[in-house]
């Protein structure tokens, strides 16, 4: 069985068929497993999106939200909450999730590198600062316009960042990856505040965009960036053996036949599709990106065909779950996804620089 | 691992083996003329800064929405001003120069001393996250408590040390590497952006753009009360940075040498952590956390002065210049106004990037 049809078979809400009756054997046994896996992860995730839909300022009942979904009454104030506002914010956090989870894992694999995360890398400040730019200076005011401007933000914040870090002869370590994309999330943060400061009716939109969140987010902001997201995705589920292969080093990859500059490209590649259309629809979340493939890596080991799969499903389980206790916490108020994510995420990254000999003393 | 091309001349001498008896005498006068030699450059590099700043000063004395010569400047401060122009400068301008030269001063102290201490030039209070802990005490403070004076300087300090400890507390492992406090350091600094981002879309708008100086940094706010609240503490620590500066020296050489030259070890790193952090937290209380001072204040003047680590009048003076310099150009060399902590990572992050590049040749990049 490929992996494409073990996606296809483990897409959520679709039951897996019985694959675990073909040749027995350890192997066949770890793979009905980790389909197993995939299918209990869709799982949590739809528990999690009902969820969503239910919890909020306005408590709703879960039979309501089934009802809503099922014989929508807009008559019922209830309903019209979840069908106005939490079906659409619930639909951006699994679409985003995943863009992050997935855009984390391939950064983390094409790279080599455990804190490659979207937000540490400054992708997400470059794709942030072109979307501050085209609104703020060219009046591009739908997601489909600025869109564009988010992918080439991520796609220069990408490329300055690799070619900074990969510079000299031990090419791109850790240490210098983070460090060039503080230093580039810095340089664009900066530009961004100047272009918020100058223009008071741009900042008081901006400053609940610049901290990603779900919120206030219609449906017409998902049908912009969904066939961008799902060119990256479909990019990225397809990177599983060439980034198994990329992981021995590049002179046995290219040894083994690898095309590592192709890789490279197609990584890189989806990586900005994923990551710029994401910010564009919820604007910069960090962390998602960095804990996810760690949290899959220890669940599935280093294989990428599974990999993939997994961060693309957990990534929306940790931004849905996210974005809920984001509601809940400050009732009634709201806290941003963003900020939950990093108070999350934060500490693995410490624990992370911690363990592994990234700093060696 | 430590950056062996930043190593300062003193440590590099220190680690190799004794030479024997017979040279010892002619390596002492070399290294007396070395020394004086150096001291010479240094004094010349600080007077030159020093021409610089008063270059910097008079040019914002001067302009403005009400442009004065520099003799009407000359006459208000010797008590000769007419009342119009008394005002302008003694309640406009020259307290945002003097809050300027002050903070600059801080940032830059407190950035050699940071970077000195763990020897790598990217240990600095701005990019380790102890400006933005100083800054997300004062944000609290101010849209939460309401504080302001010299209660907000408390929280300010409060949130740096708060963030200090931390990431001493973190990135201990049998010693302290440079590159794991850095690391933990970005960590944090993350989630206290976002705590900062938290306390600002929680506000009213017009707070919220007065809480945004806290985010980027500005001199804007200067005053002569708020110069009044900052000076006292500034320049207290500034002194006790100049005292401990003798510590600083002996513990570039490593803590077995140090040891040896009678240091303190433990105490004077306790104490030189501590007067760094106060001073970007006072600083940082006054501006907000005018980004890459701190950072580039320390190489800049070492370079200049080709001296090593344990200078701080170098960087102090290259901290006030970058900091008026740049209030300057934001204030009056563009077509917008802009906070100076604006323009300071758009000098400061580039300058990163190619330390980056091009140390990247001589295994600066870590492991």
């Amino acid at each position: 069985m490929t992996v494409g049809a073990a996606l296809r078979s483990a897409a959520p809400g679709v039951p897996v068929p019985a694959r675990a009756t073909g040749p027995s054997g350890p192997r066949a046994r770890r793979r009905s497993l980790l389909v197993g896996g995939l299918v209990l992860c869709a799982v949590v995730l739809a528990l999690l999106a009902l969820v969503s839909l239910a919890v909020g300022t306005r408590a709703v009942p879960l039979g309501t939200v089934v009802e809503a979904l099922t014989r929508y009454d807009p008559a019922d104030t209830d309903q019209l909450v979840v069908v106005t506002l939490r079906i659409p914010r619930t639909v951006v956090g699994l679409l985003v999730g995943a863009a992050l989870g997935l855009a984390g894992c391939v950064m983390q694999g094409v790279t080599r590198n455990p804190l490659a995360d979207p937000g540490i890398l400054g992708v997400n400040a470059g794709a942030a600062l072109f979307v501050v730019l085209a609104i703020g200076v060219l009046g591009v005011s739908s997601v489909g316009g600025y869109v564009w401007f988010a992918f080439a933000g991520a796609a220069l914040a990408a490329v300055v960042v690799y070619a900074v870090a990969a510079v000299g002869r031990e090419g791109a370590t850790p240490v210098k990856l983070a460090l060039a994309g503080a230093a580039l999330t810095a340089g664009f943060g900066a530009v961004t505040t100047a272009l918020l400061l100058l223009d008071q009716r741009t900042f008081d939109e901006f400053r609940f965009w610049q901290v990603g969140s779900l919120t206030g987010r219609d449906l017409g902001v998902v049908a912009a960036v969904s066939p961008f997201l799902a060119v990256g995705g479909l990019l990225a589920l397809g990177l599983g053996r060439s980034l198994n292969t990329l992981a021995l080093g590049d002179e046995v990859a290219r040894g083994l036949g690898a095309r590592v500059g192709t890789v490279r490209l197609v990584s890189a590649l989806s990586v900005v599709l994923l990551c710029g259309a994401a910010t564009a629809a919820a604007g910069p979340i960090g962390f998602v990106g960095l804990v996810i493939p760690h949290l899959a890596r220890t669940l599935v080991g280093p294989d990428h065909r599974w990999l993939l799969p997994y961060s693309m499903l957990l990534g929306p389980v940790l931004l849905l779950a996210a974005d809920v206790l984001g509601r809940v916490i400050a009732r009634p108020a709201e806290v941003q996804v963003a900020i939950v994510t990093a108070v999350i995420g934060a500490p693995v990254f410490i624990a992370l620089v911690r363990r592994r000999k990234l700093a060696t003393a | 691992m430590t950056a062996t091309d930043l190593r300062p001349p003193a440590e590099r001498a220190a680690a190799e083996p004794d030479r024997p008896a017979r040279g010892r005498a002619a390596a002492r006068a070399a290294v007396t003329g070395v020394r004086r030699r150096r001291a010479r450059r240094t004094l010349l590099v600080c007077l030159v800064l020093v021409v610089l700043i008063v270059v910097v000063l008079v040019a914002s004395m001067i302009t403005g929405d009400v442009p004065l010569t520099v003799g009407q400047v000359w006459y208000a401060l010797t008590g000769r001003g007419t009342a119009g122009t008394n005002f302008i400068v003694y309640q406009l301008r020259l307290p945002r120069i003097e809050t300027g030269l002050l903070t600059g001063a801080c940032f830059g102290v407190a950035g050699a001393i940071f970077q000195s201490l763990v020897r790598n030039p990217l240990a600095s209070p701005d990019i380790i996250g102890v400006s933005y802990g100083a800054s997300a005490g004062g944000v609290v403070a101010i849209l939460v408590l309401g504080w302001s004076g010299f209660a907000l300087s408390g929280a300010a300090l409060v949130g740096g040390l708060a963030v200090a400890a931390a990431i001493y507390l973190l990135a201990w492992r049998d010693g302290i590497s440079g590159y794991r406090f850095v690391l933990i350091g970005i960590g944090l600094s993350a989630v206290l952006a976002s705590v900062i981002n938290y306390a600002i879309t929680r506000a009213q708008v017009f707070e919220a753009q007065s809480a945004l100086v806290w985010l980027t940094g500005s001199l804007n706010g200067a005053s002569v009360d708020q110069f009044a609240t900052l000076l006292p503490p500034a320049a207290v620590l500034l002194v006790a940075a100049l005292v401990a500066r003798r510590w600083l020296s002996g513990l570039q050489l490593g803590d077995e040498l140090a040891v040896a030259t009678g240091v303190p070890v433990e105490r004077a790193r306790l104490v030189l952590i501590l007067i760094g952090v106060a001073l970007a937290a006072v600083a940082t209380a006054a501006v907000g956390p005018i980004g890459f001072v701190a950072f580039v204040a320390g190489p800049i003047a070492r370079r200049l002065t080709r001296g090593t680590g344990d200078a701080l009048v170098a960087p102090a003076l290259v901290g006030a210049l970058v900091v008026t310099a740049a209030d300057y150009a934001g204030q009056h060399l563009l077509p917008v106004t802009l906070p100076v902590g604006v323009i300071t990572p758009l000098i400061g992050a580039p300058y990163l990037l190619w330390l980056l590049i091009t140390s990247g040749k001589t295994r600066f990049g870590g492991s």
